[in-house]
């Protein structure tokens, strides 16, 4: 009872999670999860560090699987755990140990590979798709469409890709492939048959998470309560118990259950709403400058012309002035003139006159 | 980078061509002597590039790099890549200003910072084909199989682009020196709709630089770690476009005394201006950064030795230049405007070699972190000198710093 109302609250939240989530109206309506919970039935391992003993069959079981160099040192030489050793392009697992043994506690080694997630980093990263999540649960790499950009090996959270540095003109990435070609034989992959220990188990995921739970309320005080790849970013194809917390064993501290991808897709969502948006948005700017632009120079010119009419104004009157005063001249002119001639006229007929007299007078 | 670069310039005496320019030096109208100390060093530096370049494609990056498993991005791509593409936004942010926001007293500006932004994204992408481990594949993301889920398919696609669109707004300057008409008015036609286009895929590609982040919260240090790193990248892009133009107007100004127009007092005016703007968006970056640290509740990280780093980036490169770009706004005092356009520019390339690069991977063990190899430097070194010499070639040349007495006042 307890347990069902607590899954149908759970149920609940993650209803209303997934109703703020942008997206996952589908998934809703798909029943109810908001996330990807990896393929039904798909594989995975389970590494029990408490079982392993640190002998490295591993390493070599997979070194001859892949056709790679045998791995460094005799497997019984345990001086080469003095340094982290890292997963590379021609080593796909390695077994580090990452607490020394203090008292009579036994020291913790770790199996590293690539953890094969429910919702990988390098796939969501990788602008050629060159890497599938496949239903049997291994991430698949397809090196014919690699451009070498490294985007997947220097995102993922487990360190876990090795690329071929060495390799100049067709170098690709090189990682644990979980035996696909093993699995789909029905067979088991190379290190978890190769493991004298039994520390790890091949087997269906959910069943995994099972036998992990088991192991852990079976034993408390060997565990920690923690199967480190059920939730961690999403999930993770392997899976780790330990009796240690996981930071120690070199695993993300704090390692939160959404799968990274998602913290890039919420960004690349926005992106089309830059190409829908900025051009309507800058040709209102640019519309609004030139708006702006006209605006000033049509006040300039009705500035302009204003003055300019005020001015032909002003010119016009002093001009009808002028003409007035010139034409009022012109008539005195015009007055002294007539006079002057008529007087002219006047004194030449007086002239006349005189001669005329004279000439009758001889 | 930045820094030597400058002195390269510096110490140049004269606006002399680099040797290795081609037949088009013997057609220069003027006889420049080739034999300069700036010639024969840029010569001599883009040899070594040459042969470095060479080298890594023989012998495959693992000789001729120091990048390994847990550092597969090293100076490539924290310099070449991701400051190159900041240092190159002037030529968006200028030419926005003076097409869309109608600053036309800019207009001065817009042809170098358009050839600076060309030439700098045309590096960005030979810097990258050297990077990649089969840099002939670089066309599989458009042509074989898209990955439309990575940030890096948006910024491949983006720079594509943008590399065209400012290589077609940088043609007009070559179509006057060609005296080719025609093409000059089509490309003049299409200026406003290229500017759109440029702001658009720069608003897109400089935030998602950032954004390439996103998905690595557990390998980038908290601080410089924010789901607001695209706004981050992209406030800090337009300031490194803004200082760029500020400090390569006044090199140019020197160096290219003899061809360039504009008084020293115009200049100053412009620089001015250009400060006023750089104030704004440094004042708005310096509150993003502190809105990141409060909402992330970061406070007590600071007193770490990373936390020293931070403020290091902070307190030196966006404070004292704030500071310094407010007073020589304020007191109208281009030289100290000019330095804060130095300090800004250092500051952008420390920014993206930090989270690229310095607190990458900051978990790490002393021994597993990263140092550039002498040849991957010597890459990046010329490649900084090809864009160099490349914009003295054209500038020397082709209406850049003047106008072409054909078009003059044609906008």
């Amino acid at each position: 009872m307890s347990i069902s109302r607590r899954g149908f609250i759970g149920g609940a939240g993650a209803g209303a999670v997934a109703s703020v989530a942008v997206g996952s109206k589908a998934a809703r309506a798909g029943g109810g999860a908001d996330r990807f919970m990896g393929h039904p039935g798909s594989m995975g391992l389970l590494h029990d560090t408490t079982l392993c003993v640190g002998c490295r069959s591993c390493e070599l079981a997979c070194t001859k699987v892949n056709s790679k160099p045998k791995p460094a040192g005799p497997l019984h030489d345990k001086s080469i755990f003095s340094k982290l050793r890292r997963v590379t392009d021609k080593l796909y697992t390695v077994v580090n140990r990452y607490v020394k043994a203090a008292g009579k506690k036994p020291a913790v080694y770790r199996k590293h590979q690539c953890m094969h997630c429910q919702e990988p980093c390098c796939a969501s990263v990788c602008f050629v798709k060159a890497f599938t999540k496949t239903p049997e649960g291994p991430v698949l790499y397809d090196p014919s469409v690699c451009v070498g950009c490294r985007y997947c090996v220097n995102v993922c959270p487990y360190y876990a890709l090795g690329y071929e540095y060495d390799n100049a003109f067709n170098p690709t990435v090189q990682r644990c492939t979980m035996c696909y070609t093993r699995i789909k034989k029905g067979e088991e992959p190379g290190c978890a048959q190769a493991c004298p220990m039994g520390a790890i188990v091949y087997g269906k995921r959910e069943d995994l998470l099972k036998l992990a739970r088991q192991r852990i309320a079976k034993f408390p005080d060997r565990y920690v309560d923690q199967v480190f790849g059920e939730h961690e970013y999403g999930g993770t194809s392997w899976l780790t118990i330990a009796g240690v917390t996981f930071d120690k064993l070199g695993l993300p501290v704090n390692a939160s259950h959404k799968p990274l991808p998602e913290l890039t897709a919420g960004f690349l969502s926005i992106v089309p709403l830059v190409i829908t948006i900025y051009p309507g948005l800058l040709l209102g700017f640019h519309a609004w400058t030139k708006r702006k632009e006209r605006l000033a120079e049509q006040e300039r010119l009705a500035a302009a012309a204003e003055a300019k009419a005020a001015a032909e104004a002003a010119g016009a009157t002093k001009a009808a002035q002028q003409k007035k005063l010139a034409d009022s001249r012109h008539a005195k002119a015009v007055d002294l003139a007539v006079k002057k001639a008529l007087a002219q006229a006047a004194k030449e007929r007086e002239a006349e006159s005189d001669a005329a007299k004279k000439e009758d007078t001889p | 980078m930045s820094d030597s670069t400058a002195n390269d310039v510096g110490v140049a005496t004269d606006v002399g061509v680099a040797t290795d320019v081609g037949p088009a030096t013997e057609a220069a109208p003027t006889k420049r002597p080739l034999l300069t100390p700036f010639n024969i060093i840029a010569t001599l530096i883009l040899l070594a590039g040459v042969a470095a370049g060479l080298y890594r494609l023989a012998v495959g990056l693992g000789p001729s790099t120091n990048l390994d498993h847990v550092n597969p991005w090293g100076l490539w791509i924290g310099f070449d890549v991701m400051t190159g593409v900041a240092l190159a936004a002037g030529g968006f942010t200028i030419s926005s200003a003076v097409y869309l926001f109608g600053l036309k007293e800019y207009q001065p500006l817009v042809r170098p910072a358009i050839l600076t932004g060309f030439l700098g994204y045309f590096l960005v992408v030979v810097g990258l084909l050297v990077d990649l481990g089969q840099p002939w594949r670089l066309p599989y993301t458009f042509a074989v199989q898209a990955g439309p889920t990575s940030a890096l398919f948006e910024i491949a696609l983006c720079v594509a682009l943008y590399l065209t669109t400012l290589f077609v707004e940088f043609t007009p300057a070559a179509f006057e020196w060609l005296g080719w008409k025609r093409w000059r008015a089509l490309v003049h036609s299409m200026t406003i709709a290229l500017t759109i286009f440029g702001l658009i895929l720069s608003t897109m590609h400089q935030s998602t630089l950032g954004a390439m982040y996103l998905i690595a919260p557990s390998r980038l240090h908290p601080l410089w770690y924010s789901t607001h790193i695209p706004v981050h990248f992209f406030v800090s892009a337009v300031i490194a476009g803004l200082s760029m133009v500020i400090f390569e107007s006044a090199l140019s100004h020197r160096v290219f005394a003899d061809k360039v127009e504009i008084t020293h007092e115009k200049l100053d005016e412009m620089t001015i201006g250009l400060a006023k703007a750089a104030c704004v968006a440094l004042g708005v970056y310096l509150a993003i950064k502190v809105v990141s640290v409060s909402l992330d509740n970061e406070w007590a990280l600071l007193f770490t030795p990373y936390g020293h780093w931070y403020l290091f980036e902070i307190l030196g490169f966006v404070v004292l230049p704030l500071i310094g770009y407010t007073i020589g706004f304020r007191e109208r005092r281009p030289t100290i405007i000019r330095v804060s356009a130095v300090i800004t520019v250092l500051g952008i390339v420390l920014n993206r070699l930090n989270v690229s690069i310095f607190a990458y991977n900051w978990q790490l063990p002393a021994h597993e972190r990263y140092w550039p190899h002498p040849y991957e430097i010597i890459v990046t070194v010329a490649l900084v000198t090809f864009g160099v010499v490349m914009f003295k070639w054209i500038a020397n040349r082709m209406p850049i710093l003047h106008e072409h007495p054909d078009w003059r006042g044609d906008h």
